[in-house]
């Protein structure tokens, strides 16, 4: 059982993407309105076929182990798909039928998750009750309800207050830290996107990135490093006839750019002879990495309705073709 | 109380007979859980019991007396118009409700249960049966309603006849409700599901003998009425009731309970072959 690798292996579905997951990992999928992410998630969840190439999920083939995938799988969509007309509970005991969950576990499964989204109280209270945030924390709830080896979160904390979106990381952290639950994302939160081990961004149906949010960051270009001395005119001397850099002078400061910042401020404080007041080195934010592949501003991607139909549009296509 | 002390077994990948067991078992468990969904939903719409009893009542109770006077001491079918109309509303109101029921799938499709259920590793015909068997149920908790009439209408009732007139409307229930998610898991819109209902549903009743007599019919509507099978929905319902109530006949051929029976049956699996294949294409 152990050392089982998940490969997301080649498949030319959306257009030739290719990738593959680790374990445990926290796996951010980024990219503008109809680039192809609710697609790429709907065929690892089985609810697409591919056109071609293949897939595999927690270890199963997504077309011939189909419900092999979907038993190891919780999938937590866009819009909400629950019943309004049965209690939270009944909800979750639907699910934890069709998965399997034996009853004689589900209090005890059922009874921390709904402590999690702060819904125990209303256990017993049909959804059509529920506001729409308290919908999608019940929505996340029965999605780790049969501790899936992989979670798929389909813009899971889109219109949740802050303090709800922190206490669902900080659950599924803790679900990550236990039991080694692969989390595949796609957010357009930056602050959750920075959370992730790796990042793909996706591009009209390609992938134009994939790395580590560091990694990705320093691919945009250098750093800035900002110092304040006791003498700046000396300081941008020294520093340029050392590194051979160029040192701009901007708001009473001085700013230069360097590929590793961080490495970089050590070796400053070497050459330097005059006193530094402050210091500060800024990476690339996720939003350069963002602009730099797709062209766009991650705010034009902001999901909405439109990247659901521009994705269904794309199927048509792929079906007609 | 000392614990057992049978080791733990030993953990690794669990056999094929294993994994089918449980699936096996999920999927059973899967079918009594949608099942129950239907009959909770039910439960928690009470007006849906209520406006699903109007148009059978008018028809009984307005329409019975009203064509019953005007037609007089002749009768329909060997019986009082108002009699021989009881089962014919029993089966109208199961085939109605049991039509609406499967609207159930359209509205599911809106707001994205149905979604939930489709990527759940549950086989399709787990989901179609038990939406058969609930939605069928629930149509036929709503007929049982209208039995409480029968006096009123002067149609005695003798425990047997009830038996037989449940296991009849299941029967009806359960072809109806297979017919209706074929209807439904072809439709996207709930629109599209109102022109079917009458395009289809009330031809079907109509030429079902379930409000007149299919005795003397000029040619064309008696190929018509012995082509619907809801005929035979109804003539089953009318003989748990009405033993004395005239026969229905294909020609000269008397039709034995039995056939009524076999053709409902048939359709209802049929159409449950059909839903459960239609559904697994809707992916």
């Amino acid at each position: 059982m152990d050392g089982l690798v998940r490969r997301f292996g080649e498949f030319t579905a959306v257009d030739g993407i290719g990738f593959s997951v680790e374990p445990g990992e926290l796996f951010g999928f980024l990219g503008p309105n109809g680039a192809g992410k609710t697609t790429t998630i709907s065929i690892l969840c089985t609810l697409l076929n591919p056109t071609a190439g293949t897939a595999r999920v927690a270890g199963y083939d997504v077309v011939r182990q189909r419900d092999r995938v979907r038993a190891s799988i919780g999938l937590v969509f866009q819009e909400i798909t629950l019943d309004d007309y049965l209690t939270a509970a009944e909800n979750l005991r639907f699910h934890a039928v069709m998965y399997g969950v034996p009853a004689a576990e589900l209090p005890g499964r059922m009874e921390p998750l709904l402590d999690m989204v702060g819904l125990r109280e209303r256990a017993d209270q049909q959804v059509r009750f529920f506001s729409g945030g308290m919908k999608r924390r019940l929505e996340i709830a029965r999605g780790l309800l049969h501790t899936p080896r992989v979670l798929f979160l389909d813009e899971p904390t889109i219109g949740l207050d802050p303090q709800t979106r922190t206490h669902i990381w900080d659950y599924v952290d803790e679900l990550r830290g236990r039991e080694q639950t692969t989390m595949f994302l796609t957010t357009h939160y930056m602050d959750e996107a920075e959370r992730c081990d790796r990042i793909a961004i996706i591009d009209r149906g390609r992938i134009v990135a994939i790395d580590t949010p560091d990694a990705l960051k320093a691919s945009v270009g250098a750093d800035t490093v900002t110092l304040a001395t006791n003498d700046d005119a000396r300081a941008a001397e020294e520093l340029r006839s050392a590194f051979s850099v160029e040192v701009e002078h901007r708001k009473g400061a001085l700013e230069l750019r360097v590929p590793d910042g961080e490495a970089f401020v050590p070796r400053i404080f070497d050459v330097l002879t005059v006193g530094v007041t402050s210091i500060n080195v800024r990476r690339p934010s996720l939003d350069d990495v963002f602009l730099k592949y797709t062209g766009r501003d991650i705010r034009d991607a902001e999901a909405g309705a439109s990247e659901q139909f521009a994705s269904n549009a794309m199927i048509r296509a792929w079906r007609r073709g | 109380m000392a614990a057992p002390t049978v080791p733990a077994p030993a953990p690794g990948p669990p056999s094929a007979e294993a994994l089918h067991a449980a699936a096996v078992a999920r999927n059973v468990r899967t079918v009594q859980m949608v099942w129950r969904r239907e009959l909770i939903r039910l439960q928690r719409m009470p007006s849906r019991i209520i406006s699903g009893l109007a148009q059978p009542l008018l028809f009984l109770l307005v329409m019975g007396a009203g064509l019953g006077s005007l037609i007089g001491d002749q009768g329909a079918g060997g019986v009082d118009y108002q009699v021989f109309l009881f089962p014919g509303i029993l089966a109208m109101s199961v085939i109605t409700s049991s039509l609406f029921g499967a609207v159930g799938i359209v509205w599911d499709r809106e707001f994205g249960f149905l979604r939930e259920m489709l990527v759940a590793p549950v086989s399709r015909t787990s989901l179609v049966l038990g939406k058969a068997l609930g939605g069928g149920m629930v149509s036929v908790v709503q007929g049982v309603v209208l039995i409480v009439l029968a006096p009123l209408v002067g149609v005695d009732l003798t425990v047997g006849r009830v038996l037989a007139l449940l296991g009849a409307m299941l029967l009806l229930a359960f072809a109806l409700t297979s017919f209706g998610i074929v209807l439904a898991s072809r439709m996207q819109r709930m629109e599209s599901f109102q022109m079917v209902m009458a395009l289809v549903l009330q031809p079907m009743i109509f030429l079902s003998g379930a409000v007149f007599p299919l005795e003397n019919l000029p040619g064309w509507l008696a190929v018509l009425t012995r082509l619907n099978p809801a005929t035979y929905g109804v003539d089953l319902c009318r003989r748990a009731v009405l033993p004395e109530a005239t026969r229905l006949t294909i020609g000269d051929w008397v039709v034995p309970v039995w056939f009524d029976a076999l053709v409902v049956l048939g359709m209802g699996s049929l159409f449950l072959a059909v839903a459960v294949r239609v559904f697994s294409r809707t992916e």
